[in-house]
C-alpha cells in the first residue's frame, strides 16, 4: 500500500450536480486530454473519403458529399477509459442513422478503419437509434487533428476509445473481431456504465 | 558501482525531502534523502509516484540534477495546467516523502570515457540532465571541452543561471533568449536553428558528441538543425520530454 | 500527440523486463531499421503505451497494465537485443 503524499490531490471538478452523469471510477476534467497510439495524420480534404460496408461493395462521400448530408449538432458527455470524463461536449456530424440508411447494412458487427492504422469493432446495433455520428466539428469549430480531425467516431454511450479518431470507412462483419485496443486486452464492448475496461470485467 | 545501478529489478522506494529551493519563479530544486541509493549516471532519471487519499496515483519522471557522487536532487518546472509539477514546485516541503525508482536509463548517459569534445542542446527544463553531466565532469577532473547552448524564454527563466555564469574550465555557455532579452543583450534572440549552431558548434570533422534534451518540438527542430550541419547522427542522443517536461 | 523517446519508459521496460533496456538494439519488422530502444518513438498518452519506430511508424512494442499486471506485445519487432 504506498503512502499517501501529504497534500496531493488529483485534478478534478466534483460538483453534486454531476451525480447520475458520472460512470463508476470516472472523474470529471475540465480539460480535453489528447491520447493517441501514433502520430497525428493529416489528411488534405481534397483527398479524404468516407466509406461504409464490405469492401467491393462500399458507399463512399468524399469531403464535399459528405457536408453536403443532413448533420446534427449534438451535446454529450464522454468516458475514457483512463478514467476521465468530460461532461457537455458539444460536436457536429453525420448521423451513422443516415448513413447506414443510405449504404445499408449488411452484417450484425462493424470495423472502423481510420488513417493511421486504428481500428476499433462495434455492434451495429450500437451506431444505430440516435447513438452515433461522425463527427467534423467541436465545440463550434471544424476538428483539430490531434482530437481526430478531419473526422472521428462518435460513440459516447461506449468507452471514448471506441470513438475512433481520423475515421475513413467502417465494414461490416460477420463476428465482432477485435480493433486495435480489444486485442491487446481492452473489453470488446466497453460500457462505462459497467466498467468494462478489459477482456473480462 | 556505475554497473550495478543498471541491472536487477527498480522497485519503488520512499524518498525523504531535505529540503526544496527556488531556481526561477516556476522552478525548484528538491533535494531528497533516498535510503540504499545505488549511485547512478550521470543523465539518468527517476519516476516519482504520488498518492492521494482515495488511491488515485500519479506518476512522473524527472532528470536528475546532480552528479554521481551527490545527493539526490530533481530540479522541476511548473506546469500551470500540470497536475503534479504545481504539487512539486508548491505544496512539497522538508520532511514529506514521496515514493521514487531510479536509477533509470542507459541511453542518456554521458561518462568521461566516453570523450568529446561535448555539444550540450538544451531547451527549457531540459537543462537538467545536461547540468548533471556538467557536474560530473567537473567532479572527475574531466579535460574534455564542451560548448552549451541553453535556449530559455527569458533570462529569468533561465535555471541554474548563477552557476552556468562560472561554468569550469573548458566549458562554453552560450544563451539564446527566445521570448525577451533584457535592455543591452548582445546574446541570440532566437530558436536553435541550423544558423546559430553553423556559429557556435564544434566542427563536424572534430566528430563531436551532441546531447539535446527538452520538450519534443525543441529536440526534433535542434537535431535535425544538427544533422544537416553535418552531424553523424549516431553521435546525436536525445531525450524528447512529452509536453514541456512532464506536468 | 507528440512522441517522447524510449528513454522516457525505462522504468516500465525495467519492471517488464527485469533489465536495463534502453541501449538494447531492436529491429523493426516491417522496414528493418535497427535502432537503439532509447530512440524510439514513444505513444504514452493512451490507454497503453505504443512504441514506434522512427522510420516507419510501425508498432514495434504495446505494453497494456492491466489491474496491476503489464502486458506487453512484442509482435512488430524483428529481433530485440
Amino acid at each position: 500500500m504506498s503512502p499517501v503524499s501529504r497534500g496531493f490531490h488529483r485534478r478534478r471538478q466534483d460538483s453534486a450536480d454531476n451525480a447520475g452523469r458520472v460512470p463508476p471510477g470516472q472523474y470529471v476534467t475540465k480539460d480535453f486530454p489528447v491520447l493517441s497510439a501514433g502520430p497525428t495524420p493529416h489528411t488534405p480534404l481534397d483527398r479524404w473519403s468516407f466509406a461504409v460496408g464490405r469492401r467491393g461493395r462500399q458507399k463512399s462521400w468524399s469531403w464535399a458529399e459528405f457536408r453536403d448530408l443532413p448533420s446534427e449538432d449534438v451535446t454529450v458527455d464522454i468516458h475514457c477509459v483512463t478514467k476521465w470524463t468530460k461532461l457537455d461536449t458539444a460536436w457536429q456530424g453525420v448521423s451513422l442513422d443516415t448513413l447506414l440508411d443510405l449504404a445499408g447494412h449488411d452484417g450484425p458487427f462493424a470495423m472502423a478503419h481510420c488513417d493511421g492504422g486504428y481500428t476499433t469493432n462495434l455492434p451495429v446495433e450500437d451506431l444505430t437509434g440516435g447513438k452515433a455520428w461522425v463527427a467534423y466539428a467541436y465545440d463550434g469549430q471544424p476538428l483539430e487533428p490531434e482530437h481526430g480531425g478531419p473526422a472521428r467516431l462518435l460513440v459516447p454511450h461506449l468507452y471514448f476509445w471506441k470513438s475512433a479518431k481520423w475515421v475513413r470507412s467502417l465494414e461490416f462483419m460477420d463476428t465482432d473481431d477485435p480493433g486495435f485496443w480489444e486485442n491487446y486486452g481492452y473489453h470488446i464492448y466497453g460500457d462505462p456504465w459497467r466498467e468494462q475496461r478489459y477482456a473480462g470485467d | 558501482m556505475a554497473g550495478t545501478a543498471l541491472r536487477g529489478r527498480l522497485t519503488w522506494q520512499v524518498a525523504k525531502v531535505l529540503a526544496v529551493s527556488a531556481e526561477t519563479p516556476s522552478v525548484r530544486t528538491i533535494m531528497l534523502d533516498v535510503p540504499g541509493w545505488p549511485g547512478h549516471q550521470a543523465g539518468q532519471h527517476v519516476d516519482i509516484r504520488l498518492t492521494d487519499e482515495d488511491g488515485y496515483v500519479a506518476e512522473r519522471s524527472y532528470s536528475i540534477a546532480s552528479a554521481p557522487g551527490e545527493p539526490v536532487a530533481l530540479t522541476v518546472e511548473r506546469l500551470d495546467d500540470g497536475e503534479v509539477s504545481p504539487y512539486l514546485t508548491d505544496e512539497l516541503r522538508a520532511g514529506d516523502e514521496l515514493e521514487l525508482r531510479g536509477p533509470i536509463g542507459g541511453y542518456f548517459v554521458w561518462e568521461p570515457e566516453d570523450g568529446g569534445p561535448l555539444l550540450l542542446l538544451a531547451g527549457g527544463s531540459g537543462i537538467v540532465p545536461l547540468r548533471s553531466i556538467l557536474r560530473h565532469r567537473e567532479r572527475t577532473g574531466s579535460t574534455v571541452p564542451v560548448r552549451l547552448v541553453y535556449s530559455s524564454r527569458t533570462l529569468d527563466d533561465v535555471i541554474y543561471r548563477g552557476e552556468l555564469d562560472k561554468p569550469a574550465e573548458g566549458v562554453e555557455v552560450i544563451h539564446t533568449l527566445t521570448r525577451h532579452q533584457p535592455p543591452g543583450w548582445a546574446g541570440y534572440a532566437r530558436r536553435v536553428d541550423a544558423g546559430l549552431l553553423a556559429e557556435v558548434a564544434w566542427p563536424a570533422s572534430m566528430m563531436p558528441l551532441a546531447y539535446v534534451c527538452g520538450p519534443t518540438s525543441f529536440v526534433e527542430a535542434a537535431s535535425q538543425a544538427l544533422v544537416r550541419s553535418g552531424d553523424q547522427p549516431q553521435r546525436v542522443k536525445t531525450e524528447r520530454f512529452g509536453g514541456t517536461g512532464g506536468t | 500527440m507528440d512522441a517522447v523517446d524510449g528513454n522516457a519508459i525505462g522504468g516500465l521496460l525495467r519492471e517488464v523486463f527485469d533489465a536495463e533496456m534502453t541501449t538494447t538494439v531492436s529491429v523493426c519488422g516491417s522496414c528493418g531499421t535497427a535502432r537503439q530502444v532509447g530512440e524510439l518513438a514513444v505513444y504514452a498518452h493512451a490507454p497503453g503505451t505504443v512504441v514506434r519506430c522512427p522510420s516507419c511508424d510501425n508498432v514495434l512494442m504495446v505494453f497494456v497494465t492491466i489491474h496491476d499486471r503489464t502486458c506487453v506485445d512484442l509482435m512488430g519487432l524483428a529481433s530485440l537485443g
